[in-house]
């Protein structure tokens, strides 16, 4: 397992960088990887980090769709808030495993 | 020696059949592009054009004759002659759905809104908007536009592109 030192505290992570503990979070350490993503992190960022992570923690399938749906926002504003590949990138900062869905 | 790797950048799709399957592999895959953040194009053309048609687009069918794949739901052979009887056709359409939409894959129109919401694009084909007296008000708002072929082309070039036939 490798481990990454990210706003100062040792955490691990996968090949990939996505970190394999979710206990180990911190939103200092969501601002942290958000920026290695050229993104900073706002109010709006982490409730849907929020929202991925107690989704995650039920052991749900984490879908595009069911953020579209979440009520925090819709899909456009998601693609805004995490350009480029969203899904993968909030995962990541959030702290828990690259999605496993087609969709 | 290092690997030198080349990550697609666009991708062009074209679905030209009209059955569920056809065209959600179509949007499945156009779906997954954005969602990766790769540019995205989809052109929909002869039966295809269903996917995009205002009144057929949410009525798609799964045909159930002559597909050896179909199964009962218990894995047993499904007979094509079984799938000539008047309702089975509408069942197994709308047992697909159900499904999918356990799986959180939404009905076609909404899912052409999210691969909207993510930036990709819709076309129609024009040549088969001729033969199927398809006006553009027969479309899904959503369409960005009516081309010929050569109009697609055009749009597809670059490096790192693909063009994908579903």
């Amino acid at each position: 397992m490798a481990q990454k030192v990210i706003a100062g505290i040792s955490v691990d992570v996968n090949d990939e960088g996505y970190m394999t503990d979710r206990t180990q979070w911190t939103k200092d350490i969501a601002r942290e990887i958000a920026r290695e993503e050229g993104i900073e992190l706002t109010e709006k960022h982490y409730s849907v980090i929020e929202f991925l992570r107690e989704k995650q923690a039920k052991g749900e399938t984490l879908t595009i769709r069911s953020v579209g749906t979440s009520g925090f926002i819709d899909i456009k504003g998601f693609y805004q808030l995490f350009p480029g590949a969203p899904m993968k990138k909030a995962a990541k900062i959030s702290g828990i495993p690259k999605p496993a869905s087609c969709v | 020696m290092i690997k030198e790797e080349f990550p697609l950048k666009k991708v062009c799709l074209i679905c030209a059949k009209g059955t569920i399957e056809d065209v959600y592999a179509t949007l499945v895959m156009g779906n997954g592009a954005v969602m990766e953040g790769i540019e995205t194009k989809i052109f929909f053309t002869f039966f295809g054009l269903d996917a995009i048609t205002k009144k057929q687009m949410n009525s798609l069918h799964t045909g159930t004759v002559g597909n050896p794949a179909m199964r009962m739901p218990g894995g047993l052979p499904f007979p094509s002659i079984l799938g000539m009887l008047p309702g089975v056709e509408a069942g197994v359409s709308a047992m697909m759905k159900s499904q999918m939409g356990a799986l959180d894959i939404p009905p076609v129109k909404e899912f052409l809104e999210m691969i909207e919401a993510g930036g990709g694009e819709i076309y129609a084909c024009k040549l088969a908007m001729d033969m199927f007296k398809l006006k553009k008000e027969d479309l899904w708002e959503g369409v960005k536009d009516v081309l010929t072929v050569g109009d697609f082309y055009e749009k597809c070039g670059g490096l790192q592109t693909q063009i994908i036939f579903t």
